[in-house]
């Protein structure tokens, strides 16, 4: 990487967590709200944009995070941020017991069954499942957070908490995309039948994607419950799956600036433009039809992926 | 018992219904191998025009409840399958050499934009439907007194699918619909115009889709525009059930699925009435994904 882009990645976030003190409550809480899309966005990411797995239930595995938060933290009174990595368990085995007997399955046929186990999962919400719910009403009174003995009440506060696990989902999704996981998945994106020719062993990465993606988005119920501190079936709607859908299609599947970008336009720009609120979805339904038309991969779609040729000896041609 | 047979003939009605909207996917599904992830909202827009052409056009104060209605459903069925031949022109016809997934997502963006639009017109409360039209009375049969109505759900749907049935089997466009759906190519090389395939399947689909639209707002009385969700992801559920691409397996899955869920609200949980059909797509795609009536294909799924 050159330095002038090293200077660039580094001052940009750098830039950008300075903000929250210029902007009132408001403006910080929208970009609270764009920081949990854009980490449910990259995590589906990794499914949709890397495994090529259409998943439109991704709402269940973040709802699945959010009630292991809310259930334990009001039942047992564990603190909410130490439930993280156990909401991002239980998303994710949920995930795995879901997907291991479909993970085979064709395109929009998978489309289909997720749409339905989204459905599913907020029904059995509803209907207060084993008792532990709330049903429709959802369950309320999750306790504030504290880090570092500071008790996270203002969206500032969760401004920091919120964009640096965004930082961190970045950081690592980064690695993955450029291991051997990530290179496997591109691979069976692409031709499902060569990698498999290959010895990659598609369904085992297919899992892998599924599972993690599903994991992260359980570990950002957790961040919702906590911010919330009130969560109900309705938050978790098939229209958060588009919503999620739509990001990383728009934003560019595969590519993280992209999906970036998706989540700020995507969830930022309706606030900016409150008078259209109503049309919001009306415009993401024409915009995902004119996208795939005219500009199918997205606004940033990923680079190709680049390698370094060993230096030519003296005396041999490039070609 | 008597909850037995109420339970059947309203299972009934209703898969009559899934049905409708299951051909559509069903013929699409055939000839493009596209789920039209837009059909459910051409099927509220169905519910949608019909109250509006009812309120506004009082046919049924002209020409009596049933010349009335039937002028309705013909009106309303014309008026879908225009816009579903417009929705292919726009959001499908493009994208007819690209990877089949991009025709997904831009099926679900249209989507999204026909229930905003209908949101954005008609407003996000329920419409309410006047309640003069179809007859009230209940049929007497052995103790049973069952509303006229369900039969008459049925019946349609019954006459519309036996219609369908003899234009794919019996007419020339109807035999290249079927050969345009075994083979394209082979199709285009034999001499037929697939393009005209296509527009006619999006012709009839929706049109048959708009009608059960119609229908639903007539019998139960109220609509709304996120209706088509909870329907349109049932019929596909049916045509899947059935066998997807397979017409007649389209009207079984159906009416079986109308019946599964009608039996299942009665005796295992009305609450969980919803999720017994998903339960049913799940299961079904797991253990036989080519339907009941689907042949073994290989590269089915």
């Amino acid at each position: 990487m050159s330095r002038k882009k090293t200077i660039l990645y580094l001052a940009l976030p750098g830039l950008f967590f300075l903000l929250p003190p210029f902007l009132n409550t408001y403006w910080v809480d929208v970009l609270n709200n764009i920081g949990i899309y854009a980490i449910l966005a990259l995590s589906l990411n990794l499914i949709v944009g890397h495994a090529g797995l259409f998943n439109l239930g991704h709402a269940a595995f973040y709802a699945v995070g959010a009630y292991t938060a809310a259930i334990l933290n009001t039942h047992f009174h564990i603190p909410v941020l130490w439930l993280i990595p156990l909401c991002g368990l239980t998303a994710g085995l949920f995930a795995l017991i879901i997907a291991r007997p479909i993970i085979h399955l064709r395109g929009d046929y998978l489309c289909i069954v997720t749409i339905g186990v989204g459905e599913i999962v907020r029904i059995a919400l509803i209907n207060n499942v084993f008792g532990i719910t709330g049903g429709a009403n959802g369950i309320f009174g999750i306790s504030r957070p504290s880090l570092f003995g500071v008790v996270l009440r203002t969206p500032h506060h969760f401004f920091y908490l919120i964009w640096i696990f965004v930082g961190i989902t970045i950081f690592l999704f980064h690695l993955l995309e450029y291991s051997r996981v990530g290179r496997a998945l591109n691979y069976l994106r692409e031709d499902e039948v060569a990698a498999e020719g290959n010895g990659i062993n598609t369904a085992y990465f297919k899992l892998v994607a599924f599972v993690v993606g599903a994991a992260w988005a359980g570990m950002v119920g957790n961040i919702y419950a906590a911010k919330m501190t009130i969560i109900s079936p309705e938050s978790f709607s098939f229209w958060e799956s588009v919503l999620m859908f739509a990001i990383v299609i728009l934003g560019g599947a595969g590519s993280i600036p992209g999906v970036l970008l998706g989540s700020f336009l995507i969830v930022g720009l309706p606030e900016a433009f409150r008078e259209f609120a109503n049309a919001r979805m009306l415009i993401f339904g024409a915009a995902m039809v004119l996208m795939m038309i005219f500009r199918t991969q997205g606004l940033l779609p990923p680079k190709p992926r680049t390698y370094d040729l060993p230096e030519a000896r003296e005396g041999e041609g490039r070609g | 018992m008597e909850q037995f047979f109420q339970q059947l003939t309203n299972g009934l009605a209703v898969g009559g219904i899934y049905a409708l909207i299951a051909l559509g996917y069903t013929m699409v599904y055939g000839v493009l191998k596209l789920i039209n992830f837009a059909h459910a909202d051409l099927f509220t827009l169905g519910a949608y025009l019909g109250l509006t052409l009812l309120t506004s056009m009082a046919l049924t104060n002209h020409l009596g409840p049933l010349w009335g209605t039937l002028v309705l459903a013909l009106m309303v069925m014309g008026l879908i399958g225009l816009v579903g031949a417009l929705l292919d022109r726009v959001a499908y016809r493009p994208l007819r050499s690209s990877p089949r997934l991009s025709a997904v997502v831009s099926a679900l963006g249209a989507s999204i934009f026909l229930q905003n639009t209908v949101m954005l017109v008609y407003g996000a409360r329920f419409q309410v439907y006047p309640q003069n039209i179809l007859p009230t009375a209940a049929i007497d049969l052995g103790g049973l007194s069952v509303p006229v109505v369900r039969f008459l759900v049925l019946a349609t749907s019954l006459i519309m699918m036996g219609g369908l049935y003899l234009f794919i089997q019996k007419t020339k466009i109807g035999t290249a619909i079927r050969a345009a759906a075994i083979d394209q190519e082979a199709a285009r090389l034999m001499g037929i115009d697939v393009n005209r395939v296509i527009l006619m399947v999006f012709l009839v689909g929706p049109a048959l889709g708009g009608l059960a639209g119609l229908m639903v707002g007539l019998y139960y009385g109220q609509i709304n525009f996120t209706m088509g969700w909870g329907y349109g992801l049932k019929a596909f559920t049916a045509a899947i059930l059935g066998g997807i691409g397979n017409i007649p397996g389209a009207m079984v899955g159906g009416l079986l699925l109308g019946l599964i869920e009608a039996m299942g609200a009665a005796y295992i949980s009305m609450a969980w009435k919803d999720a017994i059909a998903f339960c049913v797509l799940i299961v079904i795609l797991i253990a036989r994904p080519t339907g009941l009536l689907g042949e073994r294909v290989a590269e089915k799924v």
